[in-house]
């Protein structure tokens, strides 16, 4: 799960990482009201979204005046902004976070995330902030210095000044970093985050080192136990397919392209959107439905793809191993005739009770056309696709209309 | 011969009256499975089925009787102690199916397990099994065939259609090892081939991987300095968007590293055929070894 960063910037100072201050706007009028309780005379207007490289597509602006604040946060309230991470579309503002501008001496970069090859926690930092820290780790790779955590010890006191000094920060700089870093780490341990990086990290022509920005993001696994993170928790910023998918306790991501997908495993859903795009095709979503899904959960995901109008085709691709294919059969059948089969419906089934499943089809009366196989149905699918597109075309409506 | 698993293994099941415990437990019975003995806290001295004694820690199953191997289906707030615990008792195998344990719990379970003399396979994972032996786990155990190839893999149902595809040809199969989906787990690809390759009844291998992390170039590079046995590769997500969490919590993306384009590379490189698409993870292994 993701925050956006003054939920973020909340939660370093409840943990005594120091930032500046600054305060949420959720309106024009809220974003002056947040700047008149700042002292200035210099503030920052920031777009809340949950993607990164803001500041490049215009979401970051400098005001030296409360009417510069009120022109910028009229800008950017309500703007569809279109960064590196956001996709094509870009994310419409909704939310804004106003803050003192401070005097930057320099810019850093901080991260905190699992290094899977070891299964500990890596702390990485380098004195390349404030830029595209892949870029970074790609080109000069010998200017991003890491030290991983033994989570029996916990950060130890050498880590940080040994970072500190791979920053080359001095004097009392030194210590606030080690009191900073120890912050962010009893952070991420509490919180269970997955991600906490701080970019830029800077210190002030006045020598304090600050937390600049805020970027946290948490293990989904362990939200169970993180009542106060769930609440920060923005529907504003996710797709509502995948919203609904997720009351059904489907995996779902929603794509680009032509053919829906409706798949048991997780594995098998990637690499049957892949199947696809060999063939030609474009899988337009991940579906994941799970081990133990029901008649119930089936109908759930099948209507979730047919609410998605560039969907041409459907391709359900089940080896039951828990999963019953009569379970499955049982959830098409049924969301089809509830909410109308209007695209071609391509089915493969294999494993647990397939005759059971493969009865089912065929005596429903519904115009399914079964494969013997993943190739087989992968490439049906993909020319159902084709060809359903072609003739939506000719008839001059879009695949919903007929919905 | 087989890795890990056989005929002489002894089942203890944790958490085996729960609904998902008690159906697995079932099922692997029912494909000749010998499990001996269950545990759930509380529930010590009452019995499973048909007199599997049900033991209140694993410890005590273990003075009992002598189990040799533990499966664990304990709910995610709490398997991280079950395979803690488990290392505790000794017991040499614990395969964690559990879905959804919290990443920070299994980093400190890791810790726990060094030098245990345990080995964990999983979690979120189908399990292993040895075709007409043993299986410990959830796959459909119709669909194996005993023979020589040796199966391993972070995606269940991908493992389903790839033994599918073996059988269908007539290839059978000597382990299958579910190695599991998440960030941190025990066994990894590395520990199977190494059991792969020192095991004379497996003859070829099959390796599954997918996007995230950097297991499977680790794999790839190993295979060229160690491996004698042919290996066949299919990786997942050639199509998988960057950033996002496709099911398996260890399936992401991150800025350039975990792409499936990096992982087929290594394997490539290091002389391993890969499957153009996972329709063909048999074929692929039968062009470059014969059955």
């Amino acid at each position: 799960m993701k925050i956006h960063e003054y939920q973020g910037k909340s939660l370093f100072r409840q943990f005594g990482i120091p930032t500046v201050e600054g305060h949420v706007a959720f309106s024009v009028h809220e974003a002056l009201d947040a700047a008149r309780q700042l002292p200035g005379p210099l503030w920052v207007v920031k777009a809340q979204i949950h993607a990164g490289g803001r500041g490049k597509g215009g979401g970051v602006k400098l005001a030296r005046s409360l009417d510069e604040v009120k022109q910028h946060a009229a800008a950017i309230l309500g703007m569809q902004l279109i960064t590196r991470q956001t996709g094509p579309g870009g994310q419409k503002v909704r939310r804004l976070y106003v803050e003192n501008g401070c005097a930057i001496a320099r810019e850093m970069y901080l991260g905190m995330l699992l290094d899977r090859d070891r299964g500990r926690i890596v702390v990485m930092a380098s004195t390349e902030g404030g830029v595209n820290i892949e870029e970074v780790a790609r080109d000069t790779p010998d200017l991003i210095h890491k030290v991983w955590i033994d989570p029996a010890v916990g950060l130890q006191a050498f880590q940080s000044r040994q970072l500190a000094f791979a920053l080359r920060l001095t004097g009392k700089q030194v210590g606030q970093f080690g009191k900073l870093l120890a912050g962010l780490y009893r952070m991420y341990i509490d919180k269970d985050c997955s991600l906490l990086e701080v970019n830029p990290l800077v210190v002030t022509t006045d020598d304090q080192v600050l937390a600049l920005d805020a970027k946290v993001n948490f293990d989904d696994n362990a939200i169970y136990r993180q009542p106060d993170v769930l609440a920060m928790r923005d529907l504003d910023e996710e797709d509502p397919k995948e919203i609904e998918a997720g009351k059904f306790e489907l995996n779902y991501i929603q794509l680009e392209g032509n053919v829906g997908c409706l798949v048991n495993g997780a594995g098998l859903a990637m690499a049957t959107m892949d199947i696809l795009k060999y063939y030609g095709g474009e899988p337009a979503n991940f579906l994941d439905v799970g081990g133990g899904a029901t008649a119930e959960k089936v109908t759930a995901a099948f209507k979730i793809i047919l609410s998605d109008p560039s969907v041409h085709a459907i391709f359900v691709n089940i080896f039951g191993g828990i999963m019953k294919c009569d379970t499955i059969a049982t959830g098409v059948v049924q969301a089809a005739r509830e909410v109308g089969l209007d695209r071609p419906l391509v089915v493969r089934l294999e494993g647990t009770n397939v005759e059971l499943g493969r009865q089912l089809l065929a005596e429903s009366g519904l115009p399914i056309v079964s494969a013997l196989d993943m190739k087989d149905g992968a490439q049906k699918a993909v020319a159902a696709a084709r060809a359903h597109a072609a003739h939506a075309a000719h008839a001059g409506a879009p695949a919903a209309a007929h919905a | 011969m087989a890795v890990l698993v056989d005929k002489n293994t002894r089942l203890l099941v944790q958490g085996i009256t729960g609904s998902a415990g008690t159906f697995h437990t079932r099922q692997c019975r029912a494909y000749g499975t010998n499990v001996v003995a269950g545990v759930v806290p509380g529930k010590g001295g009452s019995t499973f089925d048909d007199g599997v004694p049900i033991f209140d820690t694993v410890r005590d199953a273990v003075a009992a009787t002598g189990a040799n191997a533990s499966m664990i289906f304990v709910p995610p707030p709490f398997a991280a102690d079950a395979i803690v615990e488990a290392a505790d008792a000794h017991v040499p195998l614990a395969v964690c199916i559990t879905e959804g344990i919290p990443v920070a719990d299994m980093v400190r379970a890791m810790v726990a397990l060094a030098g245990s003399g345990t080995r964990l396979i999983g979690p979120n994972c189908p399990g292993i099994i040895t075709p007409g032996q043993c299986k410990i786990g959830i796959m459909p155990g119709h669909i194996h065939k005993p023979g020589h190839v040796g199966v391993v893999s972070r995606s269940g149902t991908l493992t389903y259609e790839a033994v599918g595809q073996l059988t269908a040809l007539g290839v059978g199969q000597s382990t299958c090892i579910g190695i599991g989906g998440d960030p941190v787990k025990g066994t990894d690809f590395l520990d199977a081939l190494a059991l792969f390759e020192a095991d004379p009844d497996t003859h070829a291998v099959i390796l599954i991987g997918e996007i995230g992390g950097s297991a499977e170039e680790a794999a790839a590079s190993w295979i060229a300095a160690h491996m004698s046995k042919p290996v066949a590769a299919f990786i997942a997500g050639i199509t998988a968007p960057p950033g996002r969490r496709m099911g398996h919590a260890g399936a992401i993306i991150s800025g350039s590293s975990g792409s499936s384009q990096s992982k087929i590379e290594a394997f490539r490189r290091n002389g391993v055929a890969v499957a153009p698409t996972p329709g063909d993870m048999a074929s692929t292994l039968l062009s470059v070894w014969s059955a």
